[in-house]
């Protein structure tokens, strides 16, 4: 079914068919939509957007950043992590930068080389360990960290349906459940003063609605893929879902309905009450010292391990 | 009557020449492709194209992703 006498762009999975027009006011009433049923925004709000400069966190950041302009009780600003993953990071940072500028939104910058000593491709060159585990690490503990520093009340991230379908079945498939109580469209199970809450405006777009919007918007930057990406166990899981959803249009959109009634229960057989704190850094985790510290530890371990390494005799 | 399309693929960064019999639609190309039309947008002359839109001889056509990249 079209929407007007105007021609259409997009054919959401259900078979409506939307122009330009109603296709941008789809989407963002979609957006919006979310933000209420789901609670993520209070009346007041000193929110920040962690962004990478991909058409997601664009897009979330330009919906929101509108919103703020309207409501002046909902202030924003955008925190962008420098993994140091060459060839890939400097460039979205770029876009992220010049997308900043242009909209007159204050841009926070933290690199792991600034504050962990060493670049992401550095500790990969030290540790034999899968590139996205501990990227994943390292950068929720610094956008927490960060977030609290700014004396932020939320962060926004642009994660959409299909992140989250990927995170609820790789849960599913690994079993995982723990990891899934801890998803949703608003993360955080307490509100906690050690744990800014996370919230995901882009919950049920999925990622082609995410790109048509930011194709139509001008936020579409060239390709770009992260080179660890290609190996990563949730590349696996997305194409798996992308041909399920070719066959079966509205797969995605029912594991994550399906998941949202299921949310609850996982809450609360999860729920850990009071959140504790890393003996270490005070960062909030779940055991007595936190990945990221683990992780660190064994990166300052090996870098010296190796640095006096006997060499080989008969060298 | 077979026609001639140009497609860009930005995910692989190449430029394909594509020949299509009969009067192809944008799904045809895709299936020729070997390209799942779940994970891409269309665009001709910078305008969106559904599935079903029709191509003519000498259309120039960009496949986009809409995979996150990371
Ligand atoms: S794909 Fe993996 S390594 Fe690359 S930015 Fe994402 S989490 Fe980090
Ligand atoms: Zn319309
Ligand atoms: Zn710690």
């Amino acid at each position: 079914m079209n929407c007007c006498n105007n021609k259409p762009i997009f054919e959401s999975y259900d078979g409506n068919r939307l122009c330009k027009i109603h296709f941008n006011a789809y989407l963002e009433g979609k957006v919006f939509k979310t933000i209420r049923q789901f609670e993520l925004l209070d009346k007041e709000e000193n929110l920040g957007v962690a962004i990478s400069g991909g058409k997601d966190s664009l897009t979330v950041l330009s919906i929101l950043k509108r919103l703020s302009m309207q409501n002046p009780n909902i202030k924003i600003c955008a925190i962008a992590i420098d993994e140091g993953i060459a060839g890939y990071r400097d460039r979205t940072l770029a876009t992220a930068q010049e997308f900043c500028d242009k909209n007159n939104i204050r841009l926070h910058i933290f690199s792991y080389k600034e504050e962990f000593g060493l670049s992401l491709d550095e500790m990969l060159k030290i540790l034999n360990v899968k590139p996205c585990t501990i990227c994943g690490i390292f950068r929720r503990y610094l956008l927490n960290k960060k977030s609290k520093e700014l004396k932020l009340t939320k962060l926004a991230t642009g994660h959409n349906l299909d992140d989250e379908c990927q995170s609820i079945l790789m849960n599913q498939m690994r079993n995982d459940m723990k990891a899934s109580a801890r998803l949703g469209p608003k993360v955080g199970m307490v509100q906690d003063e050690k744990f800014v809450q996370r919230i995901k405006p882009l919950y049920l777009c999925a990622e082609k609605e995410v790109t048509t919007y930011a194709f139509l918007n001008r936020m579409l930057d060239s390709f770009n893929e992260c080179p660890n990406a290609i190996h990563s166990y949730r590349a696996q899981v997305r194409d798996m879902l992308n041909v399920m959803e070719q066959k079966f249009l509205g797969t995605k959109y029912s594991i994550v309905n399906s998941f949202i009634q299921m949310l609850p229960m996982l809450k609360e057989k999860f729920s850990c009450g009071a959140i504790k704190v890393c003996s270490r850094c005070s960062e909030p985790c779940s055991k007595d010292i936190c990945n990221a510290c683990v992780y660190l530890e064994r990166l300052k371990n090996k870098a010296v391990s190796s640095l006096i390494e006997p060499k080989p005799l008969n060298n | 009557m077979t026609i001639k399309v140009k497609a860009y693929i930005d995910r692989e960064n190449r430029k394909v020449e594509v020949e299509l019999k009969g009067s192809p639609k944008v799904s045809d190309l895709m299936k020729k492709l070997k390209i799942n039309p779940v994970t891409v947008i269309v665009s001709r002359n910078n305008e969106l194209i559904l599935e079903d839109g029709m191509l003519k001889n000498n259309d120039e056509i960009r496949i986009l992703s809409v995979i996150s990249g990371g």
